[in-house]
């Protein structure tokens, strides 16, 4: 699609422009609220009864089309921006808070950008709690960053370690029977175990396109996905 | 985190070090007591049983000898599904070394560590896991009461009331008008009133394809709404309306004895009624006092246990963890993290760093499945969503068919997780 393509385009020219750090994380939101308050409120405003004012009220803003608030007036920048597919999200917000004529260049927020990544984070922080919970709409935007997989060596350390993949494996069986049987669901017990490694990598690295193994293998380590082929590898 | 004594009593370390001294423990196995056979307290009784080998006192206490699931139980609905095929019994938990109690639990003394059933029992316990799922919330909808059920069925826990509320459809007379009153958040299985919606107007698509569907709904947004609406449309046109709150969804008095409902002051006559009520978590957990001002129980988001007693574990609907949709999947997740938290404290055993996962899938229409699903960690706050999917809008009856035999198979694995 060219229309997204050309957002990527904006988002990687303004990272080139100024060079900051991206923000990947939300960071802390009452930081974020003290910061959206000096920064931010005398043009918008968030939380409960919120209006719009010079600027559209930012409720719900995470998962929003750019542009979409009925009734405000928006720059016909932003406007064409919302139809072409802009979303808000994480790393959308982040672009368009570091300088938002980068990524929409003719919008009427004259605002400098934030600079530093960290302040950014604190006020999407602030923001997500003002969009919808996953709790309640189980598809709105993440309320965390995810993991790089961080264990702790003491505990675990040991490659293919078959008590850990015996852990791990419970997660699995939710849906893949034990037992080997494979109705709409594949066998995933007695496989070789490079055979194993090789389509877990596979779907981490989202060569292989099931939605549900790809976040299920996007979590797991190298030492955990070993733990894993030891495991359902053996006869169980 | 700040080292208190309370942490220090919760420590696996301390644990383990107390079952090195036995004066302490004595010679007796340590006793865990499960309420609540479900997705969460079947699948801990199971792991715990599994994974204690022997070394663990399991007990289960679940009211209903044979267990029908609600995960599911709208295929049924839809005619997708016998109502046999939702029904689970609990033999071979019992064979894996549990013991099964077909009692209600009707009070928890957590001074004394006890559990006291409606048949007289007291059971002793070193942990105790509450995993009764939901109850409704009183007032919740004007006019409606757990007495009008038989005229106005919930149907959301499974068994008798969705057997009624399909008896109920069926005899609608032609181009009759079924109503649905739609819960607010939060409440158990998001999309499971849509997917309900979905398989009544299959069900009414069939035999009486003049009949319509109201659906009033205080929600602004809900579950997988864009597929829904998009299936709707390609499936059941002009079939179904939607109320949201802007139009009188929120605010609706229903009158069971006369079979009206009342929308934004406008009198509906109406033949078939499923009333979804404001939730809270099941009773026996508000009893336990673990619950909040909302009417759920915070848990640690590492581990579920209890943040009102370290030796209280409270598991799926009714626990307050965070993102976590209140379902069978997840549920059945937080069981398995909470078993090994709690082998850890009592056995000594490795704990692990917790992972939790769910996924939903709906069924709009024949072979038409989709699906919504996350990954989940603990953050010092709460469990939190770190990735998510969902089926996207215009996808291929291919790949729909494929979603629907997926959860076919999901169906088999974790009722096989959860009973053996």
């Amino acid at each position: 699609m060219a229309s997204r393509g050309s957002i990527r385009l904006a988002l990687i020219l303004s990272l080139l422009a100024t060079e900051p750090a991206i923000a990947q994380e939300l960071g802390n939101s009452a930081d974020g609220a003290r910061l959206f308050k000096r920064e931010c409120s005398s043009c918008h405003q968030v939380g409960a009864g919120a209006r719009n004012r010079v600027g559209p009220q930012l409720n719900g803003v995470f998962g929003r089309r750019a542009g979409s608030i009925e009734g405000f007036k928006y720059s016909k920048s932003i406007t064409r921006m919302g139809q072409d597919g802009l979303e808000w999200h994480l790393e959308t917000l982040d672009a368009y808070l570091t300088n938002p004529k980068s990524l929409v260049s003719g919008t009427r927020m004259n605002y400098r950008g934030i600079a530093e990544t960290e302040d950014r984070s604190a006020i999407m922080a602030y923001l997500r709690e003002w969009s919808d919970n996953p709790r309640d709409i189980p598809e709105a935007d993440p309320t965390a960053s995810k993991p790089e997989v961080d264990l702790d060596p003491a505990i675990l350390g040991i490659k293919g370690d078959r008590e850990y993949g015996e852990y791990l494996s419970s997660e699995c069986t939710t849906c893949h029977q034990s037992d080997g049987s494979d109705k709409g669901i594949p066998s995933i017990t007695n496989w070789p175990a490079a055979d194993f490694v090789v389509a877990m990598h596979a779907y981490k690295r989202k060569l292989r396109p099931h939605p549900v193994m790809q976040m299920m293998a996007g979590r797991l380590s190298e030492e955990e996905i070993a733990a894993l082929a030891a495991y359902f590898g053996e006869d169980q | 985190m700040k080292l208190t004594r309370r942490a220090l009593i919760g420590s696996g370390l301390t644990a383990a070090a107390l079952l090195a001294a036995p004066s302490v423990f004595g010679q007796a196995k340590p006793k865990i007591v499960i309420i609540g056979g479900g997705a969460g307290g079947a699948t801990a009784a199971r792991y715990l049983a599994k994974d204690g080998a022997g070394a663990l006192d399991v007990t289960l206490v679940e009211a209903n000898p044979v267990y029908t699931t609600c995960f599911f139980s709208n295929l049924y609905l839809g005619g997708f599904r016998e109502f046999e095929s939702l029904q689970h019994g609990y033999d071979k938990i019992a064979a894996g070394g549990v013991t099964v109690i077909n009692d209600l639990a009707t009070g928890v003394d957590r001074n004394a560590r006890t559990v006291t059933l409606a048949g007289g029992q007291t059971l002793a316990y070193d942990r105790l896991i509450l995993s009764p799922g939901i109850d409704f919330k009183d007032g919740s909808v004007p006019g409606w009461s757990v007495e009008a059920a038989e005229k106005m069925p919930h149907a959301y826990k499974a068994g008798p009331q969705t057997q009624l509320l399909k008896s109920m459809v069926e005899a609608m007379p032609a181009g009759g008008v079924f109503a649905m009153i739609a819960p607010p958040n939060p409440y158990r299985c998001p999309p499971g009133p849509y997917e309900r919606i979905s398989m009544i107007a299959h069900l009414l698509k069939q035999k009486n394809p003049t009949a319509k569907i109201m659906v009033l709904d205080p929600k602004e947004k809900y579950s997988k709404q864009a597929l829904f609406e998009e299936g709707w449309a390609k499936h059941y046109d002009g079939m179904i309306d939607w109320i949201g709150p802007d139009f009188g969804g929120g605010a609706v008095e229903v009158r069971p004895d006369s079979m009206e409902i009342v929308v934004d002051g406008t009198v509906e006559k109406i033949d078939a009624c499923n009333v979804i009520p404001g939730q809270i978590a099941g009773k026996i957990a508000q009893i336990a006092a673990v619950t909040d001002d909302k009417g759920w129980a915070p848990v640690h988001p590492e581990n579920m246990k209890s943040k009102m007693d370290d030796n209280v574990y409270v598991l799926g609907d009714s626990s307050a963890q965070g993102d976590m949709p209140k379902s069978g999947f997840s549920a059945n997740s937080q069981a398995k993290v909470a078993a090994m938290s709690i082998r850890g404290e009592l056995l000594g055993s490795k704990v692990f760093p917790a992972k939790y996962s769910n996924t939903c899938w709906s069924l709009i229409a024949p072979d038409d499945g989709v699906k919504v699903g996350a990954s989940y960690q603990p953050t010092p706050e709460k469990i939190a969503s770190v990735e998510s999917f969902i089926s996207q809008t215009g996808e291929d009856a291919a790949l729909r068919k494929a979603t629907y035999e997926e959860s076919l198979g999901w169906y088999e694995g974790i009722t096989t997780d959860m009973f053996g």
